[in-house]
């Protein structure tokens, strides 16, 4: 029997953008369960915005987002919060959390109202902690930690919360090479593992045509999605920057200075 | 998994630090009564002078148990406002809440009494009084409620508050210009702040006020824990952010308000006391800090007035100076110490 693939997230001709304010349109995109997938493109083209959107943070304008078969808007606050977790580029607003605190506040969907973690919260807990090397830090406050450690547990605490969806807001910001292969590294370990889909903006291109499954490009035209081998097949990427300023080598998949 | 620390003995340690503040506070006041005659009139056992029993029982009980109520509820008020505008500095008093029921009160005290002569010592008068300061309250923190979604910075959040403050201290002083001197006096006793001389309606209403205020905040514990990470984040976790805003704030403006109608504007308690709390219990799980930061209001209050009361001799210090000596010296100490004020 052939295996039916199961969509989790996927949009169709969504427009978004602040009330009359159309900032990108004609969004097409379809997202499996178990996928890394990354959204690229210039500063101001609307990453964010999408990823907002997506996150129900802010009304879309046009289209339909669908998620796990069944209209974004139709879900109450709290089923959603059982279906989409996120990892935002704003800092907690309380530094005064322990880790385990802070993890642990990605259980509220599932706890009662007092707040009491179940024997199957702390697993769910257990699991984070583990999956993001953060046993040691458990008890530090998260004015401690570097911001390396910081997007970590914010990742963790993400991934406790149990949702099949995952959007992350440019979890690579502020990060040096290797701490941004670590977390991507770890993000794909996550959605290929634990079968979930996972969503994340970033200008990290190079990285991301190495560890994505899919890449959306937003160009504000076409809005290119795809694998990356595609894309970079259909010379998607090129058009990407200005080709006087920096040109891409299709053959080891990364940008160049123009000279 | 290894859970992080109980606070069992941290609360019986509180609760402990409670009973004797109590006893202190009851065992003190400008008439000397020796401490085993006020155990025993305590334990409804005979005194050596009856008056004694008098004293105890009708005035300095009342007042020590308004003086719980008051530290208490204050110290939760201002929790609550900090985890709501996400601002350590967040107090009622700070944000002008206090100056919203000082002028709901003034308008109340003076200006009604102005127009229509009547004295509002009467049940319903209480009630008009508490209603007039929790309205006053709740309509400045609407305000800087909105104003605080839109600007985001700690410093100009405060700076408007003190704005407030010396708005509505503005049209206190119109209407003390205008007003009688009876009212007037009556207004600046109110303002020096007092858990005494409140009657038994007084008191009664005032509990109800504080026990609902402690339940609304009870119905807000996952919220409030969620907010710590900022409103976006508690939306993405399931919370109605326009419901739990609004009960936290109805909470919060009535203890805030309720407080102030009896016992006057009383300075710093509300801030200091989260603070004071966390250097004890290390945690910012609300359920932990709810049930920490009412029991350690309610004995810095009651410590606040047995000070005040000035052991044995007649006079009595307004208890807003008390707060302010103590509550003022300490902040100060938090910013110096931790440079910068974590919540």
């Amino acid at each position: 029997m052939e295996k039916r693939i199961q969509k989790n997230l996927s949009a169709h001709n969504l427009a978004i953008g602040y009330g009359k304010n159309v900032v990108v349109e004609h969004i097409d995109f379809s997202l499996e369960l178990g996928t890394l997938c990354a959204i690229v493109g210039v500063n101001g083209i609307g990453k964010s915005t999408l990823l907002r959107t997506l996150g129900r943070f802010q009304p879309k304008l046009s289209g339909n987002i669908t998620l796990n078969n069944k209209e974004l808007d139709q879900y109450s606050p709290l089923d959603l919060s059982k279906k989409l977790s996120v990892v935002l580029t704003e800092q907690p607003a309380s530094k005064n959390l322990t880790v385990l605190e802070l993890i642990a506040l990605g259980r509220q969907p599932y706890t009662n109202w007092l707040g009491t973690l179940s024997p199957e919260d702390e697993k769910y807990i257990q699991i984070a902690l583990n999956a993001f090397l953060l046993n040691d830090l458990k008890h530090r406050k998260c004015h401690e930690l570097s911001d390396g450690q910081l997007q970590r547990v914010l990742i963790a605490r993400a991934m406790a919360q149990d949702t099949p969806l995952i959007l992350l807001d440019e979890p690579t910001t502020h990060l040096d090479l290797y701490h941004k292969v670590q977390i991507l590294k770890m993000l794909q370990q996550l959605a290929h593992d634990q079968q979930k889909t996972i969503v994340f903006t970033t200008h990290e291109i190079e990285l991301a045509i190495q560890l994505c499954d899919n890449i959306l490009i937003l160009d504000g035209k076409e809005n290119p999605f795809g694998d990356p081998c595609e894309l970079i097949e259909q010379k998607h990427f090129e058009k990407l920057f200005p080709s006087e300023m920096v040109q891409f080598d299709a053959k080891t998949g990364s940008f160049k200075v123009s000279k | 998994m290894q859970r992080p620390r109980s606070y069992r003995i941290s609360f019986i340690l509180i609760g402990l630090a409670l009973l004797c503040s109590w006893v202190l506070n009851i065992g003190s006041g400008s008439v000397h009564i020796p401490f085993e005659d006020t155990v025993s009139i305590l334990l409804r056992g005979k005194p050596q002078i009856e008056a004694w029993s008098y004293i105890v029982w009708n005035y300095r009980l009342p007042k020590s148990f308004t003086a719980i109520l008051v530290g208490g509820g204050l110290s939760l008020s201002g929790l609550l406002m900090q985890t709501l505008f996400r601002n350590p500095l967040a107090g009622p008093f700070v944000l002008g809440i206090s100056s919203g029921a000082s002028l709901g009160a003034a308008l109340l005290l003076m200006g009604v009494t102005m127009i229509t002569g009547m004295a509002s010592f009467s049940f319903l008068g209480d009630i008009s009084l508490a209603l007039a300061a929790s309205v006053g309250s709740f309509l400045v923190l609407s305000v800087v409620m909105v104003v605080a979604q839109r600007v985001k910075d700690t410093m100009a959040l405060l700076i408007i508050g003190l704005m407030f403050g010396s708005i509505t201290s503005a049209i206190v002083s119109v209407l003390a210009y205008f007003s009688s001197a009876e009212s007037l006096q009556r207004f600046i006793f109110w303002s020096f702040g007092s858990v005494g001389n409140l009657t038994p309606n007084q008191i009664f209403l005032l509990t109800g006020i504080v026990i609902i205020g402690l339940l609304l905040s009870m119905l807000s514990l996952k919220p409030l824990n969620a907010f710590l990470l900022g409103e976006h984040y508690a939306q993405s976790l399931g919370v109605s952010l326009k419901k739990s805003r609004l009960i936290i704030i109805i909470a919060t403006g009535l203890l805030a308000g309720g407080i102030t109608a009896f016992a006057g504007p009383i300075a710093f308690v509300g801030l200091a006391v989260p603070h004071l709390t966390r250097q004890i219990f290390d945690t910012m799980e609300h359920k932990v800090l709810i049930p920490a930061v009412f029991l350690y209001g309610a004995i810095l209050m009651l410590l606040c007035d047995t000070l005040a009361q000035w052991p044995n001799s007649a006079s009595v210090l307004p208890i807003n100076a008390i707060t302010s000596l103590v509550g003022a010296p300490v902040v100060i100490w938090l910013l110096v110490r931790k440079r910068k004020m974590l919540f």
